[in-house]
């Protein structure tokens, strides 16, 4: 079976649960940025749960389907037409053979995944079919999908299932505004004032139009002040530098000490930033799931409170595979 | 004669101008073409067109060069 790409889409690309391992050498974790609702539309459709899916962001594709196929559209609130006829989200339903799948205008959330019975198969590149655009590796052709293209999908392995659908309690979104992000201080905390210490904390940022799978940016906060200090050798001048360092999934670093940017599935692995911490990996999910201007708070977290929402987000998992069992 | 809007196909920031320095696409009560760029909405590092999607006239902008946007939220209204 294949689909084509009538209507590409803002940034719709090929993710699956992504590709750990090679961070060290600069190479990302890529894959799905809201995992858990890229994981429920694979179990919907009855695909393994790191089966790979299309990622579509702010605004969907346009898709033509070549043989029958069973399809879930999950994460962002993004409501699928299977020519013209609206279908629910969170749910499996049946495509017929030469029909096409669009989209309406996005409604809540920002990333759709798109799930087919068989999986979206591209080439196994590094032990994942997940797509890093920047460094041109993974998914299809290593870039965004684009109109003309012909997605190879692959033979279902459990019959799939149409029909079911996933209850609101288990579908993990970000909930209240302005959205709380938990956030544990890092290594470099030393660096600001115990004054920019509470400010960031304290203040209410704003999701910046800039925000993508490299990297969310945040405004509107009060600039960091920083603790002065001599340069240390191959820092730079700015106080927001340090001697170059790993820079981890979650990790946010402040350039100049104005704009917070969290980095995400595609961000690179080192670099000259201090870090004011990590927003804990429970709530990776939920950014992936932010618009543009999105209020967001930063949260002050410790590890044990760190572990028990991992802990938690891990039962949210079971009882959405038990609910799908 | 009937007044149809022009939706943001994306969420992000609208512009009306090209560029800071040039004029704005279009002015209230300009013709368009079905084909023709109202605006722009930056959004993830890239500015995306907004077509007119119908051929008609301008009857008004409904938000101001800059302002941020939801998908779906009307931009203009032109009159077809």
């Amino acid at each position: 079976m294949v689909i084509k790409v009538l209507k590409p889409g803002l940034a719709t690309t090929v993710q699956d649960l992504g590709r750990p391992g090679y961070y060290h050498i600069g190479i990302p974790l890529s894959g799905g940025m809201d995992r858990h609702a890229l994981v429920a539309a694979n179990l919907l459709v009855g695909n393994p749960e790191g089966a790979a899916v299309l990622e579509a962001v702010f605004m969907g594709p346009e898709l033509e389907f070549s043989d029958d196929a069973v399809v879930a559209v999950t994460g962002a609130e993004l409501p699928p037409k299977l020519d013209g006829v609206p279908q629910e989200t969170w749910s499996s339903f049946k495509v017929k053979a030469g029909q096409k799948l669009a989209f309406d205008f996005l409604k809540k959330g920002a990333r759709a995944y798109i799930a087919v019975a068989g999986g979206i198969d591209v080439p196994v590149v590094l032990g994942s079919r997940s797509t890093y655009a920047l460094g041109a590796l993974g998914g299809f052709k290593g870039r965004k999908l684009e109109a003309g293209d012909e997605l190879p999908v692959g033979t279902a392995t459990a019959p799939a299932k149409e029909g079911r659908s996933i209850a609101a309690d288990l579908r993990g979104l970000p909930a209240g505004m302005p959205v709380e992000l938990r956030v544990m201080p890092g290594l470099y905390w030393h660096r600001i004032t115990d004054a920019a210490g509470i400010g960031f904390f304290s203040d209410t940022w704003k999701v910046a139009p800039e925000a993508d799978r490299i990297g969310y940016r945040f405004k509107g906060g009060k600039p960091l002040e920083f603790v002065p200090r001599e340069p240390p050798f191959g820092a730079g001048s700015d106080p927001s530098n340090i001697t170059d360092a790993c820079y981890p999934y979650g990790s946010i670093q402040v350039p100049g000490g104005t704009e917070p940017i969290v980095l995400h599935r595609d961000a690179v692995s080192g670099g000259g930033y201090f870090q004011v911490g990590a927003v804990i990996s429970a709530d990776m999910d939920q950014i992936g799931q932010l618009q543009p201007n999105t209020p967001v708070k930063f949260i002050k977290v410790d590890m044990a409170t760190a572990l028990a929402a991992r802990k938690e987000k891990a039962e949210l998992s079971a009882k959405l595979r038990s609910a799908l069992a | 004669m009937a007044i149809q809007q022009i939706f943001s196909p994306l969420p992000g920031v609208f512009y009306r101008k090209p560029a800071p320095d040039q004029p704005v696409y279009k002015n209230d009560g300009d013709t368009v073409t079905e084909n023709d760029t109202i605006g722009l909405i930056e959004v993830m590092k890239s500015f995306n067109e907004v077509k007119a999607g119908a051929a008609g006239k301008i009857v008004r902008f409904l938000i101001e060069n800059e302002d941020a946007v939801m998908a779906g939220q009307p931009i203009a209204e032109i009159e077809v």
